[in-house]
């Protein structure tokens, strides 16, 4: 008797353990691409105006140094970036909403900021800009201001595909202290509130942004690494191939939305 | 980056005399408020735009003093007058003899 009622549990047990991993298996669901929104939509309406306007958006101080240095000679090559790629604003329409790109020579995916230092050693014979250094992010803005208003499309290269899927393995991937993954609060928990801020969907509609917190212009990399510390989680190093996945994942889950870059963050 | 500092400066190209226009001017700084300690915990030092001021053909219409407080690339908007046609120039200084300056043209009919 005693046997039979502990196994009518155990069977009860397992029902309602499975419907809590389909419950959960639910709400893991990636987010409906018509409820998509991009994190400006969760800005106060002084923070949007500020990105609303090119004359109060400080990323657009960064611009102008991109696109003086677009213009200057650099290297032993003797060759600026428009001695090669002529206008910006027609050689770069719709780069940045394409990118990250397959690069055959190191046969890996490379983001913006990868591709211009490319180009530096290769073409300009120069050194490489250090990641975040003001240079490099100047010329990433201006390079990603070409493409603003354009709908993120990312390109259908069948090299990507393995690297995508890594990406989107390390959204959903727990990670640190806190042992959270990307996926629990951007697709599962967005527009509730951590603390005082609204949780986005950390769509990478705007990069570089400009961030008010940290009082200058920053790639997605610093961005991500925000996040990853924010977990307690230990950063990859700068430049590492996993960012470049989470990017291509990111923009793959943001195909469609339209580029702000540069933008403005609280 | 002392000698290059951005400037973005908006005034009206053209203004009926007696118009209120705006004037709105960004200018690229790092304000660093000298408080902070870097990460071998050697205090940063203060490095502040102190001082704006801007004239109209000349004539000081607006200045503002800055302090510590004031978040990196100031942004500063005032409204005035248009009386006469010239030129509405902006003048910045700050700390280890920082220097900006930038000057728009305005019509006035």
């Amino acid at each position: 008797m005693t046997s039979l009622s502990g196994s009518r549990f155990a069977v009860l047990g397992s029902v309602l353990l499975g419907l809590a991993i389909f419950a959960i298996a639910a709400a893991r669901a990636e987010i409906a691409l018509e409820q998509r929104r991009s994190s400006y939509e969760h800005m106060s309406r002084d923070t949007k105006a500020m990105q609303d306007d090119d004359l109060t958006n400080p990323a657009m101080l960064s611009v102008l140094d991109g696109e003086a240095l677009w213009n200057a000679k650099a290297g032993a090559s003797g060759k600026s970036c428009a001695d090669c790629h002529g206008d910006a604003k027609a050689s770069m329409t719709g780069l940045a909403a394409r990118y990250p790109a397959y690069d055959d020579v190191t046969g890996r995916p490379v983001n913006i900021e990868q591709r211009i230092n490319l180009s530096r050693e290769r073409d300009q014979k120069a050194a490489p800009f250090r990641y975040e250094s003001a240079e490099l992010l100047a010329l990433t803005a201006y390079t990603a201001l070409q493409s603003r208003g354009q709908p993120i499309a990312p390109p259908e290269d069948g090299r990507l595909a393995p690297f995508r899927e890594k990406g989107k393995a390390l959204f959903e991937q727990r990670i640190g202290q806190l042992n959270l993954s990307c996926a629990q609060c951007h697709d599962d928990n967005w527009g509730k509130s951590l603390a005082g801020n609204t949780i986005p969907q950390a769509h990478p509609t705007g990069y570089p942004i400009y961030r008010l917190e940290w009082q200058s212009v920053g790639s997605l990399q610093r961005r991500l690494r925000n996040c990853m510390t924010g977990v307690r989680a230990e950063p990859y190093a700068f430049g590492a191939l996993e960012y470049v996945e989470l990017e291509l994942f990111l923009m793959w889950r943001a195909r469609g939305m339209t580029m702000e870059s540069p933008g403005v963050r609280p | 980056m002392a000698t290059s500092a951005r400037t973005l400066i908006n005034v009206p190209p053209k203004a009926k005399r007696g118009d209120v226009i705006l004037i709105r001017s960004l200018i690229s700084h790092v304000m660093e408020n000298g408080f902070r300690i870097d990460n071998t915990g050697k205090p940063i030092p203060r490095n502040i735009i102190t001082a704006m001021v801007c004239t109209y053909n000349g004539v000081e219409i607006f200045n503002a003093t800055l302090h510590p407080a004031i978040s990196a690339n100031p942004f500063l908007t005032f409204y005035t007058v248009a009386t006469e046609s010239g030129t509405i120039a902006f003048k910045w200084t700050g700390d280890n003899g920082f220097e900006a300056k930038a000057s728009a043209q305005i019509t006035v009919e």
